[in-house]
Formats: C-alpha cells, sequence, structure tokens
C-alpha cells in the first residue's frame, strides 16, 4: 500500500520553568493511503502533540521538535519553513480539533469561514468557492446549506458545529485530515453520526485519517489500524483485530480490561494501578515497567527492543523476548 | 428592532432627568451663593440680584421653572456672565473642545491599538516590554507635565510648533499630542491584554491549520474579537475627552468647555454648573449607547432587540 505520510523516531520537547519535558519521545509510524489509523493513549502520553507536530502546529517556543522526520511525499515537513508550510496546512494536511463549540471564531459566519480556506489555497473567485462550500456543507449532511451560509457558529448545535469544523477541514480535498479527539466533546448518539460521517467521508474522498482519541469504542468502530501510545512513546501497532483480538503490550491489555463490557455477564472492569511516569525525566526502561504486573529486572533499565509480530504489527516489550517466553512457560 | 429604540429612548432620558435632578438638589445644599464672595455686596443689591434670577424663591419651584425652561433647550442665563447665555457659551465652546478631542481620539486610538497588536504578537520580546513601557509612562506621567514638556522641548528649545493659543493646524499638534497621551497608553495595554488572550483561542488555532497567513490570522480572526474590551472603555474615554478637559485648554490658552466646568464650580454659577453638566451626561450616554450598537456589530451574539432572540 502506498504510503502517504511517514513519521520517523519523533522527539518534541517543551521548555517549562520546571525544566523541558519530553512529550514525544521517538514516534514512528506510517499512514497509508486511504486509511484510518487510531492513536490511542491516555491523556498526557502524546497524542495530540504529535498529531499537532505533523502540522507544525506546537506552539514554538516553548515546545520544540527535536529529532526524527515526517515525510509527505517525500518532503520533510520539520525543515520546512512557514511560508511552505502555510501551502500545506489546510491543503494538504488538515485538522479538526476537540471542541467544535471554541473552534470555530464566533464573529464570522461559518461560510467565510470555510471559504477563506479554499480562497487562501486555490485561485478560484468567490462565487465558486461558495459553491464549494456548499457542496462541502451537503457532504457533511447539513440541510438547506445555502442559507445556513450566512449563519454564525452560535446559531448551531455542537453536533451541526463539528460537521461544520468538518466540512472546513475538507474543502480543499486534503490527502491526509488529522482528527484530534473529534468527538469527545459531543454527546454518544451525535457522536455515532460523526464517526458515521468520517466512514463515509473516506469512502466518497479516498482521504487519509489520523483519529487520536482516548475512547477505545471510537477505535473500534472506524480504524483499520490502531498505534497505542505511552509515555510519549508507541508501545504497540497493529491491525484493529489484532490490537483487540491479540493485545500483547501488558499496558494495552490493561486499557481493553479498563473499558466496561455490556456483553459479558459480570465482566470485572480492571483499572491500570499507579500514574504515568513523569516526563522530565523519563526512565531508562520501559516507563510503563513501574505499573506492570510482568515487571521483570530487565525492563527498568533498557528500553525494549521492537518485535514485530506480523507485517503491521509491533510492539516493545521484554515479554516478547524468546528468554521471557521460556520463563513464563515453565512458571506455568 | 425599533422597540428596542424607542426603550433606548425612554431610559435614556429618565437617566438624564435623574442627574438633572440630583445636580440640581446638590448644588443647591452646598452653601454659599453667586453672590456672597469675599467682597461683601450691599444686603439690598443682593436681594435684588437674587429676586432678579429668581434665587429667592423655594426650591422646587426653581426646579421646577428650570426644567420647564429646559423643555425649550433653553439653559438659561450665565450669573457671573452677565451678557451671556449659558446655551451661547456652551455653544462657542464645544466646537473647539470637540475638534481637539476628536482629533486627539483619532490619534489615540490609531496609536494605541497599533502599539497594543505589536506588543501582543511579539509577546515578551524587545518590542513588547518597549511599547509597555511607553504605555505605562503615557499611563503615569500626568498630561499638564507632558503639556509643558512638549511646550518647553517643541516650542521654546525647538521652536517648530507655537506655544500656544488655537488658530491654524499648526497650534494643534502639540495639545493634541499632549491629550493623547494618556488614553493611547490605556488603549495600547487593554488591546495588548485582549489580543493575547484571544490569541490563545482554539478558533485561532483553527485559522491556522488552515494556513492562513499572520497577517490574515490577526486582522479576520483576532482583532475583532480582541475589540470589544477597547469599544467599552472607549466610550466613556471619549465622553470625557470630546468635552474639553481643563488642563490642557488652560495651559495651551484654548477657548473650549473645559474652563467653563471649573469656573462654574466655583463661582457658584448655578446654570452654568447645571447646562455643562446636562451636556456632558448627555453626550456621556449618547457615546454608551454608541458603544453598545458597536457591541452588535462586532459580535453577533450580542443581540440588541431580546425579543428575536427568545
Amino acid at each position: 500500500m502506498e504510503k502517504i505520510l511517514q513519521v520517523k523516531d519523533l522527539r518534541v520537547s517543551f521548555s517549562t520553568y520546571g525544566g523541558e519535558v519530553q512529550a514525544v519521545r521517538g514516534v514512528s509510524f506510517d499512514l497509508h493511503k486511504g486509511e484510518t489509523l487510531a492513536i490511542v493513549g491516555e491523556s498526557g502520553c502524546g497524542k495530540s502533540v504529535t498529531s499537532q507536530s505533523i502540522m507544525r502546529l506546537i506552539p514554538e517556543p516553548p515546545g520544540r521538535i527535536t529529532g526524527g522526520e515526517i515525510l509527505f511525499n517525500n518532503i520533510d515537513l520539520i525543515k520546512l519553513k512557514e511560508p511552505e508550510l502555510r501551502k500545506i496546512r489546510g491543503a494538504n494536511i488538515s485538522m479538526i480539533f476537540q471542541d467544535p463549540m471554541t473552534a470555530l471564531n464566533p464573529t464570522l459566519t461559518i461560510g467565510e469561514q470555510i471559504m477563506e480556506g479554499i480562497m487562501e489555497h486555490e485561485k478560484i473567485s468567490r462565487a465558486e468557492a461558495k459553491k464549494a462550500a456548499v457542496e462541502m456543507l451537503q457532504l457533511v449532511g447539513i440541510p438547506s446549506p445555502e442559507a445556513r451560509l450566512k449563519q454564525y457558529p452560535h446559531q448551531f448545535s455542537g453536533g451541526m458545529r463539528q460537521r461544520i469544523v468538518i466540512a472546513m477541514a475538507l474543502v480543499c480535498s486534503p490527502d491526509v485530515l488529522i482528527a484530534d479527539e473529534p468527538t469527545t466533546a459531543l454527546d454518544v448518539t451525535i457522536q455515532a453520526q460523526i464517526l458515521e460521517l468520517f466512514r463515509d467521508i473516506q469512502k466518497k474522498t479516498g482521504v487519509s485519517i489520523i483519529l487520536i482519541t482516548h475512547d477505545l469504542g471510537v477505535v473500534a468502530q472506524v480504524a483499520d489500524r490502531v498505534a497505542v501510545m505511552y509515555a510519549g512513546k508507541i508501545v504497540e501497532i497493529g491491525s484493529r483485530r489484532e490490537i483487540f483480538y491479540r493485545p500483547q503490550h501488558p499496558y494495552t491489555i490493561g486499557l481493553l480490561q479498563s473499558v466496561p463490557r455490556l456483553d459479558i455477564e459480570k465482566a470485572e472492569l480492571v483499572p491500570i494501578p499507579g500514574t504515568p511516569p513523569d516526563l522530565f525525566s523519563p526512565p531508562a526502561g520501559c516507563a510503563f515497567a513501574a505499573r506492570c504486573k510482568y515487571l521483570m529486572d530487565v525492563c527498568e533499565r533498557v528500553y525494549p527492543v521492537q518485535s514485530s509480530l506480523s507485517n503491521y504489527h509491533h510492539v516493545d516489550c521484554w515479554l516478547q523476548d524468546e528468554r521471557a517466553k521460556k520463563l513464563v512457560s515453565t512458571l506455568v | 428592532m425599533n422597540t428596542y429604540f424607542i426603550k433606548r429612548f425612554i431610559a435614556m432620558i429618565i437617566t438624564l432627568w435623574l442627574i438633572i435632578t440630583g445636580t440640581f438638589f446638590l448644588m443647591h445644599s452646598v452653601p454659599g451663593s453667586p453672590f456672597n464672595e469675599e467682597r461683601t455686596t450691599n444686603e439690598a443689591i443682593q436681594k435684588n440680584l437674587e429676586a432678579y434670577y429668581h434665587l429667592d424663591e423655594p426650591l422646587i419651584v426653581q426646579y421646577g421653572n428650570y426644567l420647564s425652561a429646559l423643555l425649550h433647550l433653553d439653559l438659561g442665563p450665565s450669573i457671573k456672565k452677565s451678557s451671556q447665555t449659558v446655551n451661547e457659551m456652551l455653544g462657542r465652546g464645544f466646537p473647539v473642545s470637540f475638534e481637539l478631542g476628536f482629533y486627539t481620539l483619532i490619534l489615540a486610538v490609531l496609536s494605541g491599538m497599533t502599539l497594543g497588536i505589536i506588543a501582543a504578537l511579539r509577546h515578551n520580546g524587545v518590542v513588547d516590554y518597549l511599547s509597555m513601557s511607553i504605555a505605562v509612562l503615557g499611563i503615569s506621567i500626568p498630561n499638564f507635565v507632558m503639556a509643558t514638556f512638549l511646550i518647553e522641548q517643541l516650542a521654546v528649545n525647538f521652536p517648530i510648533f507655537p506655544v500656544a493659543t488655537w488658530s491654524s493646524p499648526k497650534h494643534m499638534v502639540l495639545p493634541i499630542l499632549a491629550l493623547a497621551t494618556g488614553p493611547m497608553a490605556i488603549i495600547a495595554r487593554l488591546t495588548r491584554s485582549s489580543m493575547l488572550e484571544v490569541l490563545t483561542q482554539d478558533y485561532i488555532r483553527t485559522a491556522k491549520a488552515k494556513g492562513l497567513s499572520p497577517v490574515k490570522i490577526v486582522f479576520k480572526h483576532a482583532l475583532r474579537n480582541a475589540l470589544l474590551p477597547v469599544v467599552t472603555v472607549l466610550g466613556s474615554l471619549a465622553a470625557s475627552i470630546l468635552t474639553g478637559t481643563f488642563v490642557i485648554e488652560k495651559i495651551f490658552a484654548i477657548p473650549g468647555m473645559g474652563k467653563y466646568f471649573v469656573d462654574s464650580i466655583n463661582n457658584r454659577d448655578f446654570p452654568v454648573i447645571m447646562g455643562t453638566t446636562i451636556f456632558y451626561s448627555a453626550i456621556l450616554i449618547l457615546m454608551l449607547f454608541l458603544v453598545d450598537l458597536a457591541y452588535g456589530v462586532l459580535d453577533p451574539r450580542i443581540k440588541l432587540h431580546k425579543k428575536e432572540a427568545k
């Protein structure tokens, strides 16, 4: 499959009064054409920073990309200057943010906000831009789009606003759409509609989607592949089936066990004890070691070597090592 | 919309009436009258004078007389400057004060907002610290100090501009500069802080993610939202600047309205006190009304007519 975006060993730090926080510590993944890659993890694991780094939208300073490559069409986005980045933002890579209530400018009509994106990137007249905006609103399922174009964000409901934000992001038909928790601020029925919309749009436009979320339910509905992030690293990545049915990393297993299940009677909710490590001074070994119930000596000292279980399924855990497997088999 | 204007107009009239009533009775409850100064006047003459100006009648009757004259827009005669009516005094003084105030406002708003925007965009940079230092100086230096400084430097040491009076555009430069520094500083600080707040909003990040240029982001997305607090202070600022400032007008010998405010109080010149107060209040009320209209234009969420919002 064609790789549209490659992130290689991305490292991002933020300088704060307390010192340097290493928010992203060497993240690598590929995004294929037309797929949805979900990045999951708890708050503060670096998933949003990763996604904003791809757009080069992290505020610099205090943020700083300290290493790695972000290849889009074989161009390294990290090396680009602002004016060149502006040509890519919105046109080739778009982003949807978490809260549709605040993501739209309250003083401009939604028509203006959708049209300004396309008019920035393409040489078209206002009338043509308006036509494109109407088409976009139709695509995202907003009734009577012509009349709605003249309205302001406060005249729309939360779900409608998220549809508008999506329309805004798609108006230049980008290759990559990054959605940072697009359904978190919405109630459950609206969530389902918006996820449906994502699938629909992907079918129609073939856009590749990076979906940032902490909601495994959302992941199960739309993702083709899943990357699990913990403390600034991707600890496991694989197809949706692989992650949900054959999770390997203890953190992934813990995440899945901590989701309430309605289909199994008396299913127990197992929380993961402890808290993520301090990223001012990240541990030398596996960051999850302190919370892991399969903890071994090596875990705390050396970061695990990546093991590949299939072409897509990779996991960073010492349990995958032959010696650990032998040990486990003798214990059981 | 029309009902809003009508309601608003009635409210303005009531406000004005309350101010008139309050000022009238407060003014008369203060000891002293226009005729008892250090120089003792003959008692008979004083009686005659009081009778002439109806000051010997009961207060409530005087109040009634004043209101009925006011309905014909007659502010009465000045007691101290016996050949003039208050209407004439305001008619002569206000255009001058207005001219001075108008240019001052334009200068203060333009330069203040520019400074504020630049400071916000270069947050914590050299430009930011520099413009905010200027702003703090502008706020803390009283305008009479500023005025004398300007006169000494630009009229005496380097005679570029005339020292005082009000006759040609060249005469206007120094008073306008002296008067504008304070408001400019206030506007600059306000613009900066509200710009800084707006620039961290999510919709600014959205605009960046669309690939818009910084210029578009600032002027199309940020500035309009940042203007609301600035417009709020602008209302009362405009009213006080437009109706004349005693100190600056005195220093530059400008025949504006400012001196009537102060002189009338010292002289217990009742009709002039009332006239200037009413005039100032009317302008202030009008400005506040304009500010509210501006809110509606700037922010579509603010509806002036409540009925439709329901």
